[in-house]
C-alpha cells in the first residue's frame, strides 16, 4: 500500500482499537493507546520525509467520482509534512497524556476514539490536494471537535460551548466549500498543486474579491481570528487533552494552514495585506488582554493562544519570504511549548483539583518533573534565548521591520509580544514559586502527576529547547515547508545568534516591557473594563437569538397547520412562477387547439365543467363528492381517448378509492356550514381562475416549444429488444427507470406509515377541554 | 349501513378482484396494466369487503398485516436490483431467465424487472389499505 493512504488508514484502525482501550490492564493502555499515532508519526518522519524532501512532494490519487472530477487526490508538500508531523507526533504525546488524565472516566473511549477521528482528519487536510478532498477533511476537523469540546455533555455550558464552535466553524466550512468552487473555476483546476501556477489569472479574475472573502472566512473562524475569536477560550470546557490538541497545537492550526497554503494561489494582492494584517493585529493584541484578564490556567493560555494565531495571521499577510519563514518557525516553536504547557496546566489541575492562578503557588517541591516542564515551556514561550521561542520572535520582527507601514506592524508585535511574556510568567511560571499554600487547594497534598502525564510535556519542553540550541536539526524541514509556499525563495540557514541587530534590541525591548506589562496588568484590566467594549460573546448570543426568532416567524407564516394557507402559498408561488416564465416566452404563439379536439372529448369536458360548478356550489358534501368523482373519470376518459390506457386506468381506480375513502371520512365531519367570509371566497375565486387561465395559456404555449428530440421515440424503440416488454409505460416503469419507481413506492409507503402514526396519536391522546 | 345483497356479492367480488389483480400484474409487461394498477385493483377488493362487512373480516381476508405487506414489498423491489448490479455492473438493470412455452398461457417471460413489479405491487396494497383502515377504523367501531 502506498504510503499517504497507508498513514490515513493506520488512523482509521485506531479508533476501534481507542473504543478498546479501557478494557485493557491500566499499565498498557498509555503504550497501546499512543502506539497508532507514533507509528503514523515514525512512517512520516522516515520514509515519507525522505521523499518529500528529496522530491518536493509526495502524491496518491485514487479515483472516487469520477462523473464530478472528483478523486481522492493526495499530495504531500513539504508544509503539509510540517503540520502532519506536528499533528502525529504531538498528538502521540497527548494520547499518552489522555490515558492518565482520564483514569477510569467511563465514557474515556469515546474521548479517545473522537481524538484519533480528530487526528485522522487534520492528517487528512494535511495531505489534501484535490479542493474538495481538504474540504471534507476541514468539516471533519469541526465535527470531531464539536464532539470533543462537548465530551462533558452533562453539563450546559459544554453543550453551548460545543455548539458555538460547530456554528462558527461550520459557517466557515460552507464557505470554503463556496470559495473552492469559485477557486476551481477561476483556476481552472481543482488541484492544489495546479492552482499555484494559475496566481496571476486568479489574482486578476472578476470573482478574485469573492473567492477571497470566503476562503478568509473559512481560515479566520477555524484560527478563530476577530471577529471570530470568541468560540477559543469558550472551547476551554474541554477536557484539557483536547484543549492541548485541538485548541493549542492543532485544529486552530488549520486554519493557518489554509492562510499558508492560498498564499501562493490568491495571496500577494494589497486586501490580502490589508485584511490578514488587520484581523490578524487585532487578534494578537485582543488575545493578550483577554488573557490578562483571567486567574483560570486554561484561560490564560487561551487567551495567548489567540493572540499567537493573529500574530501568525498578521505575518501571513506581510506575506514574504521572511514573514513566511517567520510564521513557520513561530508555529512550529509554539505548538511544542503551548501543548506542553497545557498539559502541565491538566497536571496541576488533576493532582490540586484546581486551575485558579490566585490559589496555586510553590508546586514546584510537591510536583518537581511538572515544573521542570511547565517552566522550560514557559521560557520557551517568553522568547528567550536559547529556546525556540526567541527564534520564532527575532524572525517575526526581522520580517515585520523590512514590510511595509513596517513601524507599526513591529510596534504591534512587540506589544503583543510583550502580552504573551506576561502570559507566559502567569501560566507556566507563578504556579511553582514562592510558598506552597496547600490549605487552600480543594485536594490536599498534591503530589506528582502519573508518569504517562509527564513524558509529553517533558518531551515537548525539551525539544523546544533542543531545536533552540542546534535548530539546523529541522532546517531540512523548515526549508522544505517554506519552499511549498514561496516556491522558488532564497533559503537561508536558520540562526539563534544573528549578531547584535534591531530585532535583539526589540527582544530586549519586549522583555522589559513584558515585565512592565505583569506589574501594571490590575491598571489595564480596570481601564478596560470602563471602556465596556461590546463582548463578542454576548453579540453572538444576540445573533443567534435572532437567527432562531426569524426561523419561528418564517416557519410559522409558511407551516400555518391551516390547509387553505398552504394551498394559498403553494398556488400562489406556482402561479407566480408560471407568470414569470410566461413573460419571458412572449413570443411563443398560441396553440388554437380545434383540430385536436374530437366530438367526443367536447361533450366530456361539458359534462366536466357541469360537474366542476356542482362541486364549487353546492350545500352538500355528499353531491360535492361525487360531482368530483365525475371530473375524475371524465379526466380518465379523456386520457383513454388519447390513448394512454395505463394512466386511464390507473386514473379510474385512483378515482375510485379516493371517493370511496371520502366517503368513509364524510360521516365523521361536520354539518357543512358557511365560514369564509365574502372577502374570502372572492379572493379564492380570483386565485382559482388565475391559476387555472395560467396553465392552460402554459399549455397552449408549449405546444409552440421545440423541445429538441422527444425521448419517447428511441424508448419505444428499446423497449421491446431491450426489457423484452410491449408495454413502454410498464417498462419505464420498471426497467429503464426503476430507480425512480423505487424512490416513489418509498415515498407512498413513508406517506402510509405517516398517515396512521398522526391519526393514531390523535386517536389514543385524550381530548382537551 | 348493512346491506346482505353487497355482503354477498363481496365475498365473491373480491376473490374475482383478487384474481384479475394478479393477471394485470403480470401481463403488464406487454398489455396495460402493472404492479400499480393491479396493486389498486387488490387494494379495491380489500376496501370492498371493509365496506359491504368490516374492517376485522378485511383484514382477516389479507393474512398479513399492512405494515408487514409494505415491508415485504419495498424488500423484494430493493432486492430485484441485485442480479443487475452483479450481472451487469449496474442496480436495477433487467435480468431474465430463459423463456419458455406453457399451454394456455403461451410464453413465459421471468425476470427481476417482473420481481420488481410485484414488489410495487405489494407496496402499493399495503399502502393503500394502511391508510384506509387508519382513516375509516372509527367509523367500522362506532357503526
Amino acid at each position: 500500500m502506498p504510503l499517504l493512504p497507508l498513514i490515513l488508514f493506520i488512523l482509521v484502525a485506531a479508533i476501534p482499537v481507542a473504543l478498546c482501550v479501557p478494557r485493557l490492564p491500566k499499565k498498557l493502555r498509555g503504550c497501546i493507546l499512543a502506539l497508532p499515532a507514533a507509528l503514523a508519526f515514525a512512517l512520516l518522519a522516515g520514509p515519507v520525509a525522505q521523499q518529500v524532501l528529496e522530491a518536493g512532494s509526495l502524491r496518491f490519487s485514487a479515483a472516487w467520482i469520477p462523473q464530478l472530477q472528483i478523486d481522492f487526490a493526495l499530495n504531500l508538500n513539504g508544509m503539509g509534512l510540517l503540520l502532519a508531523l506536528l499533528v502525529t507526533g504531538i498528538g502521540s504525546c497527548i494520547m499518552l497524556y489522555a490515558s492518565g488524565y482520564m483514569g477510569d472516566h467511563p465514557q474515556a473511549n469515546r474521548l479517545f476514539a473522537f481524538l484519533y477521528a480528530f487526528m485522522l482528519a487534520m492528517a487528512g487536510l494535511a495531505m489534501a490536494d484535490h479542493l474538495i478532498v481538504f474540504f471534507i477533511f476541514w468539516e471533519l476537523t469541526s465535527v470531531t471537535s464539536y464532539l470533543l469540546i462537548g465530551f462533558n455533555h452533562q453539563d450546559a455550558d459544554s453543550r453551548r460551548s460545543a455548539l458555538q464552535a460547530l456554528l462558527i466553524t461550520g459557517m466557515g466550512g460552507v464557505a470554503l466549500l463556496a470559495g473552492s468552487i469559485l477557486l476551481a473555476n477561476a483556476g481552472g483546476s481543482w488541484y492544489l498543486s495546479e492552482l499555484v501556477e494559475q496566481q496571476a489569472t486568479i489574482l486578476a479574475h472578476a470573482n478574485y474579491p469573492g473567492i477571497l472573502g470566503l476562503i478568509l472566512l473559512a481560515a479566520f473562524t477555524k484560527s478563530a481570528q476577530f471577529p471570530f475569536h470568541f468560540w477559543l477560550p469558550n472551547a476551554m470546557a474541554a477536557p484539557t487533552p483536547v484543549s492541548a490538541y485541538l485548541h493549542s497545537a492543532t485544529m486552530v492550526k488549520a486554519g493557518i494552514f489554509l492562510l499558508l497554503t492560498m498564499l501562493p494561489i490568491i495571496g500577494g494582492s494589497r486586501a490580502w495585506f490589508i485584511t490578514l494584517a488587520l484581523a490578524g493585529g487585532i487578534t494578537l493584541l485582543l488575545g493578550g488582554l483577554f488573557g490578562l484578564k483571567q486567574d483560570d490556567l486554561k484561560k490564560i493560555l487561551a487567551g495567548s493562544t489567540l493572540a499567537v494565531l493573529g500574530l501568525l495571521t498578521l505575518l501571513i499577510g506581510i506575506g514574504s519570504d521572511k514573514a513566511v519563514l517567520a510564521a513557520l518557525l513561530f508555529l512550529v516553536g509554539h505548538a511544542f511549548y503551548k501543548a506542553a504547557l497545557f498539559m502541565t496546566a491538566g497536571a496541576i489541575d488533576h493532582e490540586t483539583g484546581t486551575r485558579d492562578t490566585r490559589i496555586l503557588s510553590g508546586l514546584r517541591k510537591l510536583m518537581p518533573w511538572t515544573a521542570a516542564a511547565a517552566i522550560l515551556a514557559a521560557l520557551s514561550k517568553m522568547g528567550l534565548p536559547p529556546f525556540f521561542g526567541f527564534i520564532g520572535k527575532e524572525y517575526a520582527y526581522k520580517a515585520s521591520l523590512y514590510s511595509e507601514v513596517g513601524g507599526l506592524l513591529t510596534t504591534v508585535l512587540v506589544l503583543g509580544n510583550a502580552m504573551l511574556f506576561a502570559l507566559a510568567i502567569r501560566s507556566g511560571i507563578v504556579p511553582f514559586i514562592n510558598k506552597p499554600n496547600t490549605d487552600a487547594l480543594p485536594k490536599p497534598r498534591p503530589h506528582e502527576a502519573p508518569i504517562s502525564m509527564l513524558i509529553g510535556p517533558l518531551l515537548l519542553a525539551t525539544i523546544g529547547i533542543l531545536v533552540g540550541l542546534a535548530p539546523q536539526l529541522i532546517q531540512p524541514l523548515i526549508d522544505s515547508a517554506h519552499q511549498s509556499i514561496a516556491g522558488t525563495g532564497e533559503l537561508s540557514a536558520v540562526k539563534l545568534w544573528t549578531g547584535i541587530n534591531l530585532p535583539l534590541i526589540l527582544s530586549i525591548v519586549t522583555v522589559v516591557s513584558g515585565f512592565l506589562v505583569l506589574k501594571i496588568r490590575q491598571p489595564i484590566n480596570r481601564g478596560i473594563q470602563k471602556l465596556s467594549f461590546p463582548d463578542a460573546d454576548e453579540v453572538y448570543d444576540k445573533v443567534l437569538a435572532q437567527i432562531l426568532l426569524f426561523a419561528n416567524w418564517q416557519t410559522r407564516l409558511l407551516q400555518s397547520g391551516y390547509l387553505r394557507n398552504y394551498l394559498i402559498i403553494i398556488i400562489s408561488t406556482t402561479a407566480g412562477l408560471i407568470t414569470l416564465k410566461l413573460l419571458k416566452f412572449n413570443d411563443y404563439p398560441l396553440y388554437d387547439g380545434v383540430e385536436g379536439l374530437s366530438a367526443f372529448s367536447a361533450v366530456i369536458s361539458v359534462i366536466m365543467l357541469f360537474a366542476i360548478g356542482l362541486a364549487v356550489f353546492t350545500k352538500s358534501r355528499l353531491t360535492a363528492l361525487i360531482a368530483l368523482g365525475v371530473i375524475g373519470f371524465g379526466v380518465a376518459s379523456i386520457f383513454a381517448i388519447y390513448s394512454a390506457p395505463d394512466l386511464a386506468i390507473t386514473q379510474i381506480l385512483v378515482e375510485t378509492l379516493s371517493v370511496v375513502l371520502f366517503a368513509w371520512v364524510v360521516y365523521k365531519l361536520p354539518v357543512f356550514q358557511e365560514f369564509s367570509s365574502k372577502r374570502t371566497i372572492r379572493f379564492d375565486m380570483i386565485l382559482s381562475a388565475t391559476m387555472g387561465i395560467l396553465t392552460t395559456i402554459l399549455l397552449l404555449k408549449s405546444e409552440a416549444l421545440d423541445m429538441g428530440n422527444s425521448i419517447s421515440h428511441q424508448l419505444s424503440e428499446w423497449s421491446y429488444p431491450l426489457a423484452n416488454g410491449a408495454n413502454i409505460v410498464n417498462v419505464i416503469l420498471v426497467d429503464f427507470r426503476a430507480l425512480d419507481t423505487l424512490g416513489e413506492i418509498v415515498v407512498l409507503s413513508i406517506a402510509a406509515v405517516g398517515v396512521w402514526a398522526l391519526i393514531d396519536s390523535q386517536r389514543q391522546k385524550p381530548t382537551k377541554k | 349501513m348493512h346491506s346482505s345483497l353487497l355482503s354477498i356479492s363481496a365475498r365473491y367480488l373480491s376473490q374475482l378482484l383478487f384474481v384479475l389483480s394478479l393477471v394485470v400484474l403480470y401481463r403488464g409487461h406487454n398489455l396495460p396494466g402493472g404492479g400499480f394498477i393491479g396493486g389498486l385493483i387488490a387494494a379495491s377488493a380489500i376496501l370492498l369487503i371493509a365496506l359491504a362487512r368490516n374492517w376485522d373480516e378485511a383484514l382477516a381476508s389479507l393474512r398479513f398485516s399492512p405494515l408487514n405487506i409494505i415491508v415485504t414489498g419495498l424488500s423484494i423491489a430493493v432486492l430485484s436490483g441485485i442480479p443487475g448490479l452483479i450481472q451487469n455492473g449496474a442496480y436495477l438493470t433487467g435480468e431474465w431467465l430463459p423463456f419458455f412455452e406453457l399451454p394456455l398461457l403461451g410464453k413465459i417471460k421471468l425476470g427481476t424487472p417482473l420481481l420488481f413489479d410485484i414488489g410495487v405491487y405489494l407496496a402499493v396494497i399495503g399502502s393503500t389499505i394502511k391508510c384506509a383502515h387508519s382513516l375509516g377504523m372509527d367509523i367500522d367501531e362506532s357503526a
